[in-house]
């Protein structure tokens, strides 16, 4: 159980100072989702399944929706073949 | 200068916070207030769901406010975002394999979304989940064919009259004389789908309102034209 | 080392990463990334607050009533707490749309010096000048964040 949580903290970790230094915007929002995604699974090794299962649906879901259609319309992703 | 400032500050709110952790024990608290309503939360209201009835009848108030923040920082975020100017350019299609997905995810979310709604009180869910759920439900076409838009004024009237719904759910309670939004109607039987009173209704309210506005946030977004 | 020391540490790095990119960061999208991960980690914080060791979930499955049951109170708690986050997240990026169209870039630095520029010209009066003035940072061209 320790083991888990160690790999999962530090699988998380690495992924937030990931968000900060990748240049590329998708890559670093994918980051942010991998965040959310380990945080659900630690919501439930804490025994609480409403948060974990609020935490996946809005964290990993809609978050990162949010942020590729933002950064789709800011302009600083851009589908290859299209002006 | 103003790296150092901030190396200083970070510093600072770390020694902060690791000093207060120094004092925070993990594993071992005895919590006064959760132990006193695991004990009655049964019989009192009657939700399998400990923190549904906790969200919903002991901290009723606060899911209100809540939804007021929401409804703010949506309604916000459409002001800001203005009205697109027409003759945008748009997004092509996407291609079969998204389209006839999109076609197909679309009524099983909304089973899923309903379904999690509904028994919000008996397993973990409720309605924000579910709500969320079918905001994503309701976007997914959009998202295969960016043509087409989201008429905003029945997404509006529907996020108002579950609003409304919820406020009336509430008052009702001060008809009988009792505070606002203490839970109705008769508990029922622990465990079964009509119990907990009026509990289902005030999420089912919940779930329509989250989904209907973060329905038309993801819809204003998406229609913003793009800058070059 | 036990999993409380682990928990903890994971939450105290979430809210000091999360810190750092908001004061840190020079490109406004990074300091919304930023306000994101402060959030997840206050929430984690605010759950591992009350949890007890061997407690279950605080559902009645079957009939079968657990014999300890986690607090459901900070739990319906961060309930909320994550809803209000994603809110606040859309209003972020809406106003990041906004000052890209308004200044048509994006980079804290300069949308700093324009404002101050702007609002010296309506004021009818120059620039001041310091030590710490953007001019300076700008024509430095330090590293990107």
């Amino acid at each position: 159980m320790e083991l888990l949580v160690l790999v999962i903290v530090v699988v998380m970790l690495c992924s937030a100072v990931a968000v900060l230094l990748l240049k590329d915007f998708l890559a670093a929002m994918a980051a942010f989702s991998v965040v959310s995604l380990g945080l659900s699974v630690l919501f439930v090794i804490l025994r609480a399944p409403d948060v974990a299962m609020t935490e996946a649906a809005i964290g990993a879901g809609l978050s990162s929706l949010l942020f590729a259609l933002a950064l789709r319309r800011l302009g600083l992703w851009r589908i290859k073949g299209q002006t | 200068m103003r790296r150092l400032s901030s190396a200083l500050f970070l510093l600072g709110l770390g020694l902060l916070i690791a000093a207060i952790f120094q004092t925070m024990e993990f594993g071992s608290v005895t919590p006064i207030a959760g132990q006193a309503i695991n004990a009655v939360a049964a019989e009192q209201v009657g939700a399998a769901n400990f923190v549904t009835s906790v969200v919903l009848a002991y901290r009723g108030f606060d899911t209100l406010l809540e939804l007021t923040i929401l409804f703010t920082a949506a309604t916000a975020g459409g002001l800001v975002l203005g009205k697109p100017g027409t003759g945008a350019p748009r997004d092509p299609d996407s291609g079969f394999i998204l389209r006839a997905g999109a076609d197909l995810f679309f009524p099983l979310l909304l089973v899923v979304g309903l379904y999690i709604i509904l028994h919000g009180h008996l397993t973990p869910g409720g309605g924000f989940q579910g709500g969320v759920i079918l905001a994503s439900a309701f976007f997914i076409p959009i998202l295969a064919r960016p043509g087409t838009t989201m008429d905003h004024r029945w997404v509006s009237m529907i996020e108002g009259l579950a609003g409304a719904g919820f406020i009336l759910i509430g008052l009702l309670a001060m008809l009988g004389g009792k505070e606002f939004l203490t839970p109705l109607l008769d508990k029922g039987e622990l465990g079964a789908l009509l119990s907990a009173g009026s509990l289902p209704l005030l999420y089912i309210a919940v779930g329509l309102k989250v989904g209907a506005e973060l329905a038309g946030l993801l819809a204003r977004l998406s229609e913003t034209e793009a800058i070059d | 080392m036990d999993t409380g020391l682990i928990l903890y540490t994971a939450a105290f790095g979430l809210i000091l990463i999360g810190s750092a990119g908001i004061v840190l960061s020079t490109h406004l999208v990074r300091t919304i990334f930023g306000i994101a991960l402060l959030e997840a980690g206050a929430n984690l914080l605010l759950l591992l607050a009350t949890y007890r060791d061997g407690s279950s979930a605080p559902i009645i499955v079957d009939g079968r009533v657990p014999a300890a049951m986690a607090d459901p109170v900070p739990q319906a708690l961060v309930l909320t707490a994550i809803v209000i986050g994603v809110g606040i997240l859309a209003l972020a990026l809406s106003l990041a749309l906004r000052v890209q169209r308004a200044y048509g870039t994006l980079d804290l630095r300069e949308v700093r010096q324009r404002l101050e520029q702007d609002i010296a010209d309506d004021a009818g009066i120059d620039l001041p000048s310091s030590s710490d003035a953007p001019q300076a940072l700008l024509t430095r061209k330090g590293s990107q964040a």
